[in-house]
């Protein structure tokens, strides 16, 4: 390329591979939240309290509708009008595992649904209390079909990390822009973000479809 | 005038046939489907192919209409070739242009009848003459209408496939494959698909189709008495090749090969 | 400031911002449904070079962030020469990027067509272009409209995104009003508020309504 400079690349380099390990911690600490929280979102919309199933319901659909970005905002920046205080990671984490909570509840819902019937009359007749249906018999089930759409959101939820540059989240973007404004160079910091993300990303993608072939022989499907 | 391989560029003379396979071969990788295959048809003859699942039945229809390519050997269809075409005194396998020309030739109607099913009964008879002949929106309607009405289909022109039964389907279907005037009319298993009350509305449309038009065609059918009824020819496909031919009273008759035998006696129990 | 007063006073700006958000909105959606079709039609090509240049295209637009992506048309084209003002910077990343996923739906819906219709079309003489053109587009399109329409509401998303270059849509209005006035509640939940309209009151219907037309004109009801 033209005026790529390959000692400024190299010079850049110890501080992006930095921030790629922020924006790794902060795509798997944002996805603990979300799988975590996406679960108890699904399970809350099963149960018999129509109120609160039409309540998280319309809450996910919310959430799902509107910018991820805005939500960081919102999370970053109402809370100080109240007198609580959040640091960037914090407010970032929790924006981003609601909102990607959301998304996971609704890959839940579709792997409980996708349980014969036949499973849960199985398991009133074993006598068992509704705890152990979900933990011994209907969640293990509902995994495998689950898993395609955990591992796109996964990689979704890395994807989404440069978001939270915004509110000053140290991550891969925010360093980049660092790099740009004090070197008045925006060439190799942008496209190194971009090598990066697609270093990560497309072995990502093939690593979790290589695992979600694994666990379906694992239970024999 | 011979191709060097030995087959000839055209076929000329009073008794050329329609259709004419000349050691054709077809596989998949190592499975042979169809193994030297010379067949003749003549022009306004009604063949039936009949044999057991896997024999290559399908497959001659299919190689016929260009769905497969050959792997040997030269497929003519009213002398010309279809599969090849000659370039500087020799036979090449066709291009597609070659192909679009030599199958205007020929029409086929399928097992799942393979309507278009955002089209309305009328809309698929249409399609191709307004698409591919070229022809005026009133010419092709005209054309469609007659068809549609001989199938006794007119009434339904205007419904899409998804309201209609199977049977009136593939009666569409048919009349869709007459609308661009073949010579040769493929049936590939045209009743396998349907409920038995309604295969009687087809095979009587294919009845009629004998007996008042001059085309020429093939039928794969499981159907032993209907091919007995209208055909001139019946031939019994084992194994990728014919392992027995010739006018259904003898073969239905008097079969003399085993295979034969043991085939139509097991058909027989079944019915 | 209660929200009724606060509205009183910001909605022109509000709506100005909203304005915009329609426009990115809908030539991202022009430009994504172009790219989608084309490099859909690419990847299924039997030419190994038109297969290559889609997948490369698909790889790296799905394999990196629309941050990242937005940046480099923003920030990096001009070095090369290539200055894009932002508006149309705006649009032009959020509908690349959206035409890499869309190809994915394209192909899948393409693939969805019954192997006999081609077959059909082929024994009714049609040429390879009217094949695709007459019998199986049309049913590809039906196939694909139920996810496409999840991927407008991820484009009425990703358009928010322009107000990091300065493209003075809902999202950039909101960040202006909420540094001038720190009225952080009422301007973000404004903001989220006019996209969840959007969203579900537009874009969603819109997509339903066309889904039920295609159906019809299927045949299907």
């Amino acid at each position: 390329m033209f005026d790529w400079k390959w000692d400024f690349t190299w010079e850049i380099l110890p501080r992006l591979v930095y921030a790629t390990g922020n924006t790794l911690i902060a795509a798997g600490a944002g996805y603990v939240i979300a799988v975590v929280l996406g679960l108890m979102l699904a399970l809350a919309q099963r149960t018999p309290s129509r109120a609160l199933t039409f309540t998280v319901r319309e809450f996910v659909e919310f959430i799902r509708s509107t910018p991820l970005i805005l939500q960081i905002f919102f999370v970053f920046y109402v809370g100080p009008q109240f007198g609580v205080r959040l640091s960037p990671w914090m407010s970032g984490m929790i924006a981003i595992g609601l909102h990607y909570a959301c998304y996971l509840s609704e890959v839940y819902r579709g792997g409980i649904e996708s349980v014969p019937k036949g499973q849960w009359e199985a398991a009133i007749a074993l006598n068992m209390t509704t705890a152990q249906k979900y933990r011994r018999v209907i969640i293990p089930q509902a995994i495998p079909p689950a898993l395609a759409g955990m591992g796109n959101y996964l990689v979704g939820i890395f994807k989404d990390t440069p978001m939270l540059s915004v509110i000053g989240v140290a991550e891969l973007i925010h360093t980049a822009n660092a790099i740009g404004s004090e070197n008045y160079r925006f060439l190799e910091p942008y496209t190194m973000v971009g090598i990066i993300f697609l270093a990560i990303s497309l072995p990502a993608a093939g690593l979790i479809r290589l695992f979600e072939g694994y666990v379906r022989r694992k239970l024999g499907l | 005038m011979l191709d060097k391989t030995g087959f000839p560029l055209e076929m000329t003379g009073e008794d050329t046939p329609m259709v004419s396979f000349r050691k054709v071969r077809k596989s998949y990788g190592a499975l042979t489907v169809l193994d030297d295959l010379d067949l003749d048809v003549s022009a306004g003859e009604m063949v039936s192919i009949i044999g057991p699942s896997g024999s290559g039945k399908t497959t001659v229809l299919r190689m016929l209409m260009t769905l497969e390519r050959i792997n040997g050997g030269v497929i003519y269809v009213d002398g010309k070739p279809l599969s090849h075409m000659p370039k500087g005194g020799q036979l090449v396998p066709a291009n597609e242009r070659h192909l679009r020309s030599r199958r205007a030739d020929i029409g086929m109607c399928f097992q799942h009848f393979n309507l278009f099913p955002h089209m309305t009964a009328l809309e698929n008879c249409m399609e191709g003459p307004v698409q591919v002949l070229g022809l005026s929106k009133a010419e092709a309607r005209d054309r469609s209408e007659e068809l549609l009405e001989m199938v006794g289909m007119i009434s339904k022109k205007d419904q899409h496939p998804s309201r209609l039964s199977g049977g009136q389907q593939q009666r569409v279907a048919i009349a869709r494959a007459l609308a661009m005037r073949p010579k040769v009319m493929l049936f590939d298993e045209v009743t396998s698909a349907l409920d038995p009350e309604v295969i009687g509305e087809v095979t009587n449309v294919i009845r009629q189709l004998v007996s008042e038009h001059n085309l020429t065609m093939l039928m794969v059918t499981h159907q032993m008495g209907f091919a007995r009824d209208i055909s001139d020819r019946v031939c019994f496909f084992y194994g990728g090749r014919i392992e027995e031919q010739g006018p259904p009273a003898e073969l239905f008759g008097n079969p003399q090969r085993e295979r034969t035998q043991q085939f139509l006696s097991a058909v027989r129990e079944a019915v | 400031m209660g929200l009724y007063d606060f509205l009183a006073q910001y909605w022109p700006r509000l709506l100005s911002g909203a304005g915009i958000t329609v426009a990115q909105f809908l030539l991202a959606a022009a430009l994504g449904v172009a790219i989608s079709l084309c490099m859909g039609l690419m990847k299924l090509s039997q030419n190994a070079l038109l297969r290559g240049a889609a997948v490369t295209y698909i790889e790296i637009f799905r394999g990196t962030s629309l941050v990242v992506q937005l940046y480099w048309i923003f920030f990096v084209l001009p070095l090369f020469g290539l200055t894009i003002e932002k508006f149309t910077a705006g649009y032009l990343a959020v509908g690349m990027n959206i035409g890499a996923y869309g190809a994915e739906l394209v192909r899948g819906g393409i693939l969805s067509v019954p192997k006999g219709q081609w077959e059909a079309a082929l024994a009714i003489n049609m040429s390879p272009a009217q094949r695709m053109r007459r019998i199986i587009l049309p049913q590809a399109l039906v196939n694909m409209l139920p996810p496409w329409g999840n991927l407008m509401i991820e484009l009425l998303k990703g358009t928010a995104l322009v107000s990091l270059i300065s493209v003075a849509d809902l999202m950039f209005e909101a960040r202006q009003i909420n540094s001038s006035t720190f009225l952080s509640a009422q301007v973000f939940g404004a903001a989220l508020l006019i996209y969840y309209v959007l969203a579900r009151f537009l874009v969603t219907p819109f997509m339903r309504w066309l889904e039920r037309h295609m159906a019809r004109k299927l045949g299907r009801t």
